[in-house]
């Protein structure tokens, strides 16, 4: 298996002097191809910080970091992977195609190409028929679906997501969850996924690494051994239940 | 970003002259588009109308002399009597204020496009900027008119482009550098350059704070220009030409120059709200719930 994120004894400091913060500390995270693993904790833990230095928005102060077995900033430049953000961070005077084809115009994809991707990709996630709507005219679900959709344009190995649901009310963020995982399935991506809803991370993921602040890092990891097809059934099966108190007790023991 | 908002919505939603463009089709109104657009333009009618008469009634009521106070009805007819007379002067002047405008609006956009690139110049720059703005410019028209010769429609010019270019050029910086940080991310994370994240969040971004400002300079820029025309020049500009007759105590004509002044200064400020509705079609204030 190929090794998609591969981090070894990974630190983060920000500021310098006696107002230094240790965010991160002696992060080991490897992630292979096809994973699903969601990063959790409380505010402050750091997970967006280390999806920040995954991303190479962010420098690490230690350890080591390779992305597709290169340095995070080679991988940003070769767009080994998209990002979603928690906001779903369109812009306003873009349509719904513009959008999902700006990261391709970067790129300088040529026109038609860009199009035809962009349609491929508002296919992929259902928004076809509001490729000429503006950002302003969807709802907030409907909105990250497009970032999703941006974010998956130039076919990264690799998909970032920073809380993209956490906007969303119950029931838009569940039929969200459902269709990352077809995505996930259909695509065959690698995905990060910051969340701090237990059911969410339980529900998506394959593996749940769980998170402890002050300072950051990686206290426990789980295996989510659900069957890969998930639906409305995996919610109510007991071993669903099992697994998200699982995770409870050991975001609770992290605490004490 | 709220405040911003704010900012923005609140300039838009004063700005009575921007209920022009209705949604009225092209080529022949339906009676629906006329009701909508007398449902948006009758109270203003209605009040400036009420205004004259009124104004018109008061001054016969009291008796007030035409050296305090001309009725509407004596200025309009000095307006027509006078009428090659004042539009060439309205003309004359509002050549200054576009010159002047056109300067001070360059100037500010080059500057701006600096400051949002360069912290250190911005650092240096935009503190001196904001304290000139502060101080009254229209003060400076002796000196321009020293400078750059009394006669010469370039000294009015200068007045106007030194008034023009500080709100011009302060807002356009700030809508530059205030983009939103998640938007800056999304553009490193597609590994966009500068240059592109300039020309794809940061002008776009800059667009509503720079018409803002722009709205406000085009009424600054006549304002200037007839303040300069003050400090003396030729004769045949609105400010010179309204010295002239108050001091000749033909008030109903010092008048009627101001009603061309009012006139040009209004279809300036149309002409730019129209250039804004085209250049950002998807702007907030422009959405209808539609």
């Amino acid at each position: 298996m190929k090794m998609v994120v591969d981090a070894r004894g990974l630190g983060k400091v920000f500021g310098s002097g006696a107002e230094a913060v240790q965010a991160l500390t002696n992060i080991d995270l490897r992630m292979e191809t096809g994973d699903f693993i969601s990063l959790i904790g409380p505010s402050g833990c750091g997970k967006s910080t280390l999806l920040r230095l995954v991303a190479d928005l962010l420098e690490p102060t230690s350890g080591e970091l390779l992305i597709n077995a290169k340095s995070p900033s080679r991988a940003r430049l070769d767009r080994d992977y998209g990002m979603v953000f928690q906001s779903a961070t369109l812009l306003d005077w873009r349509t719904v195609r513009k959008n999902v084809e700006l990261p391709l115009e970067i790129m300088d994809v040529a026109k038609e190409e860009r199009s035809r991707r962009a349609s491929e990709m508002l296919d992929l996630v259902q928004l076809e028929l509001f490729a000429d709507h503006y950002p302003w005219q969807l709802s907030g679900g409907m909105q990250q679906r497009v970032a999703i959709a941006r974010a998956l344009a130039f076919q990264p190995s690799l998909l970032l997501m920073d809380e993209p649901f956490g906007a969303l009310d119950e029931m838009s963020r569940e039929l969200m969850q459902q269709e990352v995982l077809r995505l996930w399935g259909e695509t065959g991506i690698s995905v990060v996924f910051v969340t701090h809803s237990i059911p969410e991370a339980v529900f998506l993921s394959t593996r749940v690494l769980v998170m402890t602040p002050r300072p950051g890092r990686i206290k426990t990891e789980i295996a989510i051994d659900l069957p890969t097809e998930r639906d409305l059934s995996t919610r109510e099966s007991p071993r669903y239940f099992e697994l998200i108190t699982e995770v409870r007790e050991a975001l609770r023991s992290g605490e004490s | 970003m709220t405040e911003r908002d704010d900012i923005i919505r609140e300039s838009h939603e004063t700005d009575v002259l921007s209920a022009f463009e209705g949604d009225v089709p092209v080529g022949g109104r339906t009676p629906a588009a006329i009701r909508e657009f007398g449902g948006k333009y009758l109270p203003a009618l209605f009040s400036f109308l009420v205004v004259i008469l009124l104004w018109e009634g008061l001054t016969r009521l009291f008796g007030i002399e035409t050296f305090v106070l001309p009725k509407p009805s004596e200025i309009i007819s000095s307006f027509v009597e006078t009428w090659d007379v004042v539009w060439g002067a309205g003309f004359k002047t509002l050549s200054e204020a576009l010159g002047g405008f056109v300067i001070g609006v360059s100037a500010a956009l080059l500057t701006s496009f600096a400051a949002a690139r360069w912290v250190r110049f911005r650092e240096g720059m935009l503190p001196v900027a904001i304290a000139a703005n502060a101080t009254p410019i229209v003060a400076l028209a002796p000196i321009f008119n020293n400078w750059f010769s009394i006669t010469s429609p370039i000294s009015k010019m200068a007045v106007v482009a030194v008034v023009v270019y500080f709100p011009v050029m302060i807002n356009t910086t700030r809508g530059l550098l205030e983009v939103d940080q998640a938007e800056l991310e999304l553009m490193r994370s597609v590994a966009a350059t500068p240059a592109e994240t300039m020309r794809r969040v940061r002008m776009p971004h800059a667009l509503p704070f720079f018409f803002a400002s722009v709205k406000v300079a085009s009424a600054l820029s006549l304002i200037a220009a007839i303040v300069a025309e003050y400090f003396g020049g030729p004769q045949d500009v609105l400010g010179q030409y309204i010295i002239n007759r108050a001091n000749l105590f033909q008030f109903p004509d010092a008048w009627a120059a101001i009603l061309v002044a009012s006139i040009l200064g209004v279809a300036f400020y149309l002409v730019i709200l129209a250039a804004e509705r085209l250049v950002m079609p998807w702007h907030v204030s422009f959405r209808t719930s539609k």
